[in-house]
């Protein structure tokens, strides 16, 4: 019985079940009405923004206005780390308050790891193709052979 | 059964009262743990990219290869993908079945417009001579963006399985939470994609 009125209910996530912030239940009440689905207004911003911060990175690599790749590639990326997290907010509706904060926290992990990944793949491999150079391996026998 | 335990209540190894948890109370997470841990993936594969996209072997390298107009267009498929599902979902919370249904078409038709254009995008490549065999900076071209795009073609297996489940059995609490399921996977990708035009094409044609 009182399952059946639950499981109708699915969309309603049943604050009753959580003790964990049971002090803020009016917060996580208005949250989830609108926090967690967003509005037309809220899919129309991300859009938008995502639009902007499409269009600026390409423009700025096929017209080359900077005049300068290293400059270029850093500014892209700045925008890219800008839109995931436009993303993030305005299409995935994440917050700190979701799921009492946990899907949150598996974020934070997610990108302490990517991060450690990413950098130190990077970190490791390039002092391995740098250290296997051949001619840096001839220039260290080079010095050993001048030696005495 | 003993004459004592007869006399008294059963053991129970489950609590007296079970908690009053919904059908489907911890999808959400779950399904968040999930895509967190295929985000990992994805973080793998952009490493093995970072390391191996400069190895051309004497061969092609991202600024003779790549279309960046191809890739704009690519990536507008995906976004109006993206807010047609946002649109599918505001559709769902107000019950309106075939509205629902209509913009999960739509987000179909952009979905297999994104596919097409990186097949043929892959074909083209492959043409030339390009294919994943050439190069190591090739190989790890095709793994990562090959397993973005079966991603999307496993998203879009799933949108039809959905629209079939929706059309059979209507807007009921169960398909509600597998269109919530598919709405975070379908945006992932997406966020996914941000990375893939940026550090693979735009980066790549900058290099």
């Amino acid at each position: 019985m009182s399952d059946a009125v639950h499981s109708h209910n699915a969309h309603g996530h049943g604050h009753h079940d959580d003790h964990a912030h049971g002090h803020h239940d009016d917060h996580a009440h208005g949250h989830h009405e609108e926090g967690s689905h967003g509005s037309f207004g809220s899919y129309m911003i991300g859009f938008g923004l995502s639009v902007i911060l499409t269009a600026i990175p390409f423009w700025l690599v096929m017209s080359g206005v900077l005049h300068d790749p290293q400059l270029t590639g850093v500014v892209i990326m700045g925008f890219a780390a800008v839109q995931v997290v436009v993303h993030m907010i305005y299409f995935l509706h994440m917050n700190t308050r979701v799921e009492g904060g946990w899907s949150f926290m598996a974020m934070m992990l997610t990108i302490v790891l990517v991060v450690i990944v990413l950098s130190g793949s990077l970190w490791v491999m390039y002092h391995l193709n740098n250290n296997m150079m051949p001619h840096a391996d001839m220039s260290a026998m080079k010095q050993m052979s001048e030696m005495p | 059964m003993s004459s004592t335990t007869a006399t008294m209540e059963p053991r129970a190894y489950h609590l007296p009262e079970e908690p009053h948890l919904h059908e489907g109370h911890s999808t959400n997470l779950g399904f968040w743990m999930y895509l967190m841990s295929d985000c990992l993936i994805f973080a793998i594969l952009f490493a093995t990219y970072a390391v191996l996209g400069g190895s051309y072997a004497g061969g092609p390298g991202p600024k003779d290869l790549f279309d960046l107009p191809l890739v704009a267009l690519n990536t507008a498929m995906l976004l109006f993908s993206s807010i047609t599902y946002g649109f599918a979902m505001l559709a769902m919370e107000k019950n309106r079945t075939s509205a629902t249904q209509g913009w999960l078409f739509v987000t179909l038709l952009f979905g297999g417009a994104f596919l097409f254009i990186e097949l043929y995008e892959f074909h083209h490549l492959i043409l030339e001579g390009a294919g994943p065999w050439r190069s190591a900076f090739l190989s790890s071209f095709f793994t990562l963006v090959g397993t973005h795009g079966l991603h999307v073609t496993f998203g879009s297996i799933w949108l039809v399985t959905l629209m079939v489940q929706v059309a059979k059995k209507g807007l009921i609490p169960a398909n509600k939470r597998r269109l919530m399921c598919l709405s975070m996977f379908w945006h992932f990708l997406d966020v996914i994609w941000i990375g893939v035009f940026t550090f693979v094409y735009l980066m790549g044609v900058l290099r």
